[in-house]
């Protein structure tokens, strides 16, 4: 020690080594929308209540499409092989790129579910938060007009973590925006106006088994970091192309890890807080959710399975074929047993998941262009089925169960056509998207040489195919009940949402081919 | 002392913990056992920082103690919501969504 400090007084102190400022060209779209989020903390506290909501709405909707402009932008001079930002903890390839457009179009519609306040007076969400279910003070908060504006940053911060997530380089930058995307939702899930016990629980549930998810990743990270010496992709991907080192930390850690993302993704059989939460939390956050999350942690899963583990695949993938026929499985199962349309469009979810991992863990790139577009399909899809939903009411709120949406043809014959399309979608009917993004998927499957898992996931889109189409024959073929639901006429923004979904849902079903070459724009750097 | 015994220490802690979350009734002690899995998590960093002589392993246990903290707000907020509502905290009791 003393030879050290000798030693150290000798010599000149060594020049400072110059800390350059990391290029943002690549990243702005992140900082809008974060910086937003914190510009929407402060409206919070500092602009007086009525004046809250036009302001939020106002800002999210202008950072939402201020980050797509930067990203459209950004992309006429991006370089094609991706670059390295923050000192190379994220990403900036194609695939984020295409993921970030999707999650900015995405969100700017669920967005607009957010900020509706025509179909629900005062809109979805509850007035004061800290109000007692049941009491008094809550019974007259259901017809106050004002609404819990935080859940605009908390939107906010949740994208931008998506946003993070997809584009993470290392582990812990992955994990720090897992939280960032989780810890918003679970707040926003327990927010909802009507049935404030069911969202509560759906919140609790969700952060409890959220939680849980997130410690398995954090383990998994840990032993990773113990087998590679770092937690950046491509160091675990170099340590395990070839070594002498404990194949335990490898497996077990990559387990343990998959287990978490897998969670975020509502893979069955990791999908058991799914239907709770997309049945109690407020409908425009379960859409937000349902859309969003499923982009930013397939995102995720993609580049942890294509960068990190692709040399050991050999040992991985027979696992994960596994569980894409449980989740497709579980999926189209369940789904035929439920009675609420809500949990219904949920085990739907989960069995879609099952799809994208099948394209997921086609490690090629047409797996990997397929899987986008099958992501950028569905959410568009999910979107718009939510936005439906919302719509279908009675007088204690939204009319979910599927009893209630009988005869709803000869209500509303166009909302009754409107969702037809999007279960027709979801059903994977040609001329829609849906049966696009199944198409590449399976067939960047069999590419692949996964014949019989294909075939197991077309038996499960056939049997989830049935339980879609019971919905329709119940709007179409059946007599309404006499205090059956109301459709409620959708104000500007809903309408909006809606119509946007629906047209990228027919778009991509009719004329694909440019967001299949977007998708196709090229691999993740590995560097 | 080999720093094994510290991984297998934490290990063991790290199942303790997923044991607890997965046998436990009481929504607060759940939560404490996940704070107990992120806390093995961070022994096995600091461990796997002193083999490896990489100081990023303590960096990350920072990290992860941040994140906790963040964590227990919002949890902390979510399970008062729903305790003041029903007077208990029983994760059994949460019951009304199902099938």
């Amino acid at each position: 020690m003393s030879t050290v400090l000798l030693l150290a007084q000798d010599q000149p102190l060594p020049p400072t080594p110059k800390v350059e400022a990391p290029p943002l060209t690549a990243i702005w779209p992140i900082l809008i929308v974060l910086g937003a989020a914190c510009v929407g903390v402060l409206f919070e506290a500092f602009l007086p209540r009525h004046q809250r909501w036009p302001a939020q709405v106002v800002l999210t909707l202008l950072a939402v499409v201020g980050a797509g402009l930067q990203l459209a932008f950004y992309l006429t001079d991006a370089p094609a092989a991706g670059e390295l930002a923050m000192f190379g903890t994220l990403a900036v390839d194609r695939p984020a790129l295409f993921l970030w457009g999707t999650l900015l179009a995405l969100s700017f519609g669920a967005v607009l579910l957010i900020a509706d306040r025509s179909v629900e007076p005062g809109g979805a969400f509850v007035a004061t938060a800290a109000i007692r279910p049941g009491t008094l003070q809550d019974r007259a908060q259901v017809t106050a007009t004002g609404m819990q504006t935080e859940v605009f940053p908390l939107t906010l911060f949740a994208l931008g973590g998506m946003m993070i997530f997809c584009s993470a380089n290392d582990l812990l930058t992955m994990f720090i925006a897992l939280e960032v995307l989780s810890l918003p939702l679970y707040l926003m899930c327990g927010l909802a106006r009507r049935r404030r016990l069911l969202s509560q629980e759906a919140a609790v549930k969700y952060f409890l088994l959220g939680a849980f998810a997130s410690a398995f990743f954090l383990y998994g990270l840990a032993l990773l970091y113990g087998y590679a010496g770092s937690v950046r992709l491509s160091d675990i991907a170099a340590a395990a192309a070839g070594t002498d080192r404990s194949d335990t930390l490898l497996f077990a850690g990559m387990a343990l890890l998959i287990v978490g993302l897998l969670f975020k993704a509502s893979v069955g059989p990791f999908h058991t807080w799914t239907p709770d939460v997309y049945q109690g939390a407020p409908t425009p956050v379960t859409a937000f959710m349902a859309a969003c999350t499923k982009v930013a942690a397939f995102g995720g899963i993609l580049r942890v399975l294509q960068v990190a583990f692709e040399a050991t695949s050999w040992e991985w993938r027979s696992v994960l074929w596994g569980v894409a026929i449980v989740s497709m499985i579980i999926g189209a199962v369940l789904g035929l047993t439920q009675t609420d349309v809500k949990r219904m469009i949920a085990y739907s979810s989960v069995a879609h998941a099952g799809f994208l991992l099948v394209g997921a863990i086609a490690l090629t790139e047409k797996g990997l262009s397929a899987t986008l577009f099958y992501l950028l399909t569905y959410g568009f899809t999910t979107l718009a089925a939510f936005g439906v939903i919302s719509l279908v009411r009675d007088s204690s709120g939204e009319a979910t169960h599927l009893s209630q949406w009988a005869g709803l043809a000869k209500r509303s014959p166009l909302v009754a056509g409107v969702f037809t399309f999007i279960l027709l979608a979801l059903a994977g009917i040609p001329l829609t998207s849906g049966f696009v993004g199944k198409f590449v998927v399976f067939e960047a499957a069999l590419a692949d040489g996964m014949a019989p898992l294909v075939v197991i996931a077309l038996v499960a889109s056939a049997v989830a195919a049935f339980f879609y189409l019971r919905v329709i024959v119940l709007m179409y073929f059946s007599e309404p009940a006499a205090d059956g639901p109301t459709v409620t006429v959708p104000g500007a923004f809903t309408t909006a949402a809606i119509t946007l979904s629906v047209v990228v849902t027919l778009l991509l079903g009719i004329a694909p081919a440019f967001a299949l070459d977007w998708a196709a724009g090229g691999v993740f750097a590995i560097r | 002392m080999t720093p094994t015994y510290y991984l297998l220490l934490s290990a063991l802690l790290f199942t303790i913990g997923a044991v607890g979350v997965l046998v436990r009734r009481n929504a607060i002690v759940v939560f404490m056992c996940i704070e107990l899995m992120l806390n093995a998590v961070n022994l096995t960093l600091v461990t796997f920082a002193r083999i490896n002589g990489d100081l990023s392993g303590q960096v990350m246990a920072f990290f992860v103690m941040v994140v906790a903290a963040a964590e227990v707000v919002v949890g902390l907020a979510i399970i008062m919501s729903i305790f003041r509502t029903r007077r208990t905290a029983s994760v059994d009791d949460s019951n009304l969504l199902k099938y």
